[in-house]
């Protein structure tokens, strides 16, 4: 057993936590969220060149090779600093390409994807907004020119600024819903994409996205034809203890901050961290996140290693979504009437807190999966 | 990062699973784990015969140096072997062995470990733990039993309370006050000694009836100088050492978690309104959440004993991987009997009380744990002061 970081992944950390302070700082988050694309084209660039796109991405396609652990040390950094941008819809598009993507897919999208050129997005859920197979009705069916595509996404982060949508669709309506679904890597500028932006609680960029006969060569599916499932599974096994790294990163922030306000705010002469009640909300946040955040290393380490992890995934999403939840909302109490403002900072992470307990799967799902996997 | 062990580890989570499977399959009818061993003689000869394998088998005292009996092995063998006992219910570690054990290791003169750590490795001591004050709990540096030096010995007067154990016990361990002139946590010697003449214990009976707590009475109790661990005066850090150890401990979990499974088997087996309770959404929703915590509370135990093995000072993640832990039983016993009903508030006596009555009597033992060796609140202010850094006033 070692439980510490290594020496690369400190670094990793290190890096990342003073690059975003300087070049993504609170003020630029703010204008983030009022911006309609959401992406600095400057710092995306620079991020490239820090090696982030290229960080899960094999040395032959010109990236690094780092583990599924190093990404997440990244994210934690990124959830940290309430970083906006198109990093996370693409990394987690980058792994069924690893996964199952062919050989000339690979050379096509890797080095692209880890020089900063190509950004991805995931254009899964739909009007059922479920996470199952039988959610997926967006429909794909072979055409003179490859495949014809037809459905409405709902959903999509990051579809403004993607050069493909990694679409998964329906191809065989008469199977059982999970032996019927094949992926797609669809060129963003196809005719017959419409895009329609989402308002949402952490102003993130979200959008419907609609396939009106959308021509999709045949050499941009991914894997076997119907055998895609199997393929999305492990994308939100990833996804979901990748954005419970994100979490990590905001209640980090949040009990930091908290803490931080608690020795200085002084109320009836004294600080307001000599008193009990805040001690104990302090004391609860730091304990929550500690034995949260075991969870998710330990499930982001057996993804890593390749063991079966269903069950600890399932128990990692659950519990951080509920741990960043909690705290900012107690965060929020804790920096009284301020906290509550568009200026301050907790807001921000109160706002995504809220966003990310739904995404890829609720609280209540996930613990419904637990469930079912202790066969009850 | 990596949560895999050592060969050698697995093997001694092997070689202790397997024995502890065995000796499980002994205890008396109901048996709930170490509590029940003191309060009745079927539980203590149950107890007993369990420890006295285990000391022969040297897993009694995994981390101590080779030369006084132990392996040499360190916390995360241990931990390894707590949590396993603990899963078991199989009274491995008796009560207070490692407060004592720590304070000899860390503070004690060769003489003294010479003379007492084979004895406690062989299991031949039954220790009683006399610290707590019926006016010095929390503020346990408030405690007022004096200590007065006479020759060779210091004789001892005061009261202690809560002490568990007491009478299946041959020995006790005191803090008593030896400088009233000193401030309140230097002016404490930690004695050990064999419990006679000046020592009298009274029982304090717990809620559910049993007895494991009991009031001591110390007049004019006579130990020899040869027994203060430590120095003089310094008791205070002597305790504290043993006390560490016994916050991190991953047993309180280990042990949680084996009730949660029984649970579960009942919950699988038992139909309301035509439909198993398992299969019902809300009992399905609260067992998956229970199932989180205790994997979340079992990883901070290990990830807490790491840090431990690594030498760093846990007070603090010590402090919230204890009081997570025996909330999380609280809440469990609880919730089970919520779950069961009428028939979780039937006491093991009945044929119709379900799993022998166990939650009810958790529901009341638990509630003890959030207090012991240290209130939740007292654990959540270590955690604000040590961790966090915040003003103690
Ligand atoms: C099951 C059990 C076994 C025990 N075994 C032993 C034993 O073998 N030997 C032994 O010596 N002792 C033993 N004890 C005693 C135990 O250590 C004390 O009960 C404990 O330290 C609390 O002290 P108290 O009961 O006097 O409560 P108090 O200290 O009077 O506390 C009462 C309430 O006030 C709160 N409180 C007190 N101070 C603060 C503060 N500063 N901030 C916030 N809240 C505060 C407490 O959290 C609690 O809620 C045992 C206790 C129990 C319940």
């Amino acid at each position: 057993m070692n439980l510490d970081l290594t020496e690369e992944q400190e670094m990793l950390r290190r890096t990342a936590r003073d690059f975003l302070a300087k070049e993504f700082p609170k003020t630029l988050v703010r204008e983030m969220e009022e911006d309609p694309i959401g992406f600095r084209a400057d710092i995306w660039k620079k991020m490239a060149e820090l090696g982030w796109m290229g960080l899960i991405i094999p040395e032959e396609y010109d990236g690094s090779m780092g583990s599924f652990m190093d990404l997440l040390v990244l994210l934690e950094e990124m959830g940290r600093a309430c970083l906006v941008s198109p990093f996370f819809s693409t990394a987690i598009c980058t792994f069924p390409i690893l996964d199952s993507g062919s050989e000339e897919q690979k050379r096509g999208f890797l080095p692209r994807i880890a020089a900063g050129e190509e950004i991805l997005a995931l254009a899964l859920t739909e009007p059922a907004a479920t996470y199952a197979a039988a959610g997926i009705t967006t429909k794909a069916r072979e055409d003179k020119k490859g495949c014809l595509i037809n459905g409405t996404k709902l959903f999509v982060h990051d579809a403004q600024t993607a050069q493909h949508f990694l679409c998964i669709a329906r191809t065989n309506f008469w199977s059982p819903p999970e032996e019927g679904i094949t992926l797609f890597l669809v060129d963003a500028k196809s005719h017959g994409i419409r895009i329609t932006p989402l308002p949402t609680i952490a102003d993130d960029k979200q959008s419907e996205v609609l396939f009106d006969d959308v021509v999709v060569p045949g050499e941009n599916m991914l894997g076997r034809l119907n055998g895609g499932w199997p393929v999305v599974r492990r994308l939100l096994e990833r996804a979901s203890v990748a954005k419970c790294a994100e979490m990590i990163g905001g209640t980090d922030w949040t009990v930091e901050n908290c803490v931080a306000y608690a020795k200085e705010r002084v109320q009836f002469g004294k600080p307001i961290g000599s008193f009990g009640i805040i001690q104990h909300y302090l004391a609860e946040m730091w304990t929550e996140l500690g034995h949260a955040r075991g969870l998710v290393y330990y499930a982001g380490w057996l993804l890593d290693q390749g063991f079966p992890c269903a069950r600890e995934v399932a128990m990692a999403k659950a519990r951080m979504s509920e741990v960043y939840r909690h705290c900012t909302r107690m965060g929020v109490q804790i920096f009284g009437g301020i906290g509550t403002t568009r200026e301050h900072d907790m807001g921000l992470y109160y706002r995504r807190a809220r966003q990310v307990l739904s995404l890829f799967g609720s609280p209540d799902f996930w613990r419904e999966k637990v469930a079912l996997e202790m066969r009850l | 990062m990596d949560f895999k062990f050592t060969p050698e580890q697995e093997a001694l989570r092997e070689e202790s699973t397997e024995f502890c499977g065995e000796e499980a399959k002994r205890a008396p009818e109901g048996w709930i784990g170490g509590l029940a061993a003191e309060e009745t003689d079927e539980g203590w000869a149950y107890h007993r015969s369990v420890v006295e394998k285990v000391a022969a088998k040297g897993w009694l005292c995994l981390p101590w140096p080779e030369e006084y009996g132990g392996q040499g092995h360190g916390p995360i063998e241990q931990l390894i072997f707590n949590e396993v006992t603990a899963y078991y219910r199989v009274p491995a570690i008796p009560m207070h062995f490692m407060t004592v054990a720590a304070g000899i290791l860390m503070y004690g003169t060769e003489g003294q470990k010479k003379e007492w750590l084979p004895k406690m490795a062989r299991a031949e001591i039954n220790w009683a733990e006399g610290l707590s004050e019926p006016n010095a709990g929390s503020d346990l540096a408030a405690l007022t039993t004096t200590a007065v030096a006479d020759g060779d010995d210091y004789v001892i007067n005061g009261q202690k309370v809560w002490t568990s154990g007491a009478h299946r016990a041959d020995h006790i361990f005191i803090l008593a006050r030896t400088d009233p002139n000193l401030p309140r946590h230097r002016g404490l010697t930690f004695f050990i000694n064999r419990i006679g003449p000046g020592i009298e214990f009274r029982p304090l009976i717990f809620m559910n009836r049993s007895h494991l707590y009991n009031e001591t009475f110390i007049d004019d109790f006579r130990v020899s100088r040869r027994n203060i661990i430590g120095k003089l005066n310094q008791g205070w850090y002597v305790m504290m050492a043993g006390r560490n150890f016994a916050r991190a401990n991953v047993s309180v979990a280990a042990g949680g978690k084996r009730d949660l499974e029984d649970l579960i088997k009942y919950c699988k087996q038992t139909q309301e309104g035509g439909e198993f309770l398992a299969k019902k959404p809300l009992i399905r929703q609260r067992l998956a959440d229970f199932a989180i915590d205790y994997e979340a509370a079992l990883k901070f135990a290990y990830y807490v004993c790491w840090l431990q093995s690594k030498g760093k000072d846990v007070a603090a993640e010590a402090a919230a991987c204890g009081y997570y832990a025996n909330e999380l039983n609280l809440r469990l016993a609880n919730t089970a009997m919520e779950i069961m009903g009428l028939y979780g508030t039937l006491k093991g006596g009945s044929k119709w009380a379900p799993l022998y009555g166990k939650f009810q009597d958790l529901s009341q033992w638990s509630s003890g744990f959030t207090i012991a060796g240290g209130t939740t609140e007292i654990r959540k202010n270590v955690i604000a002061w040590t961790g966090l850094g915040l003003p103690r006033d």
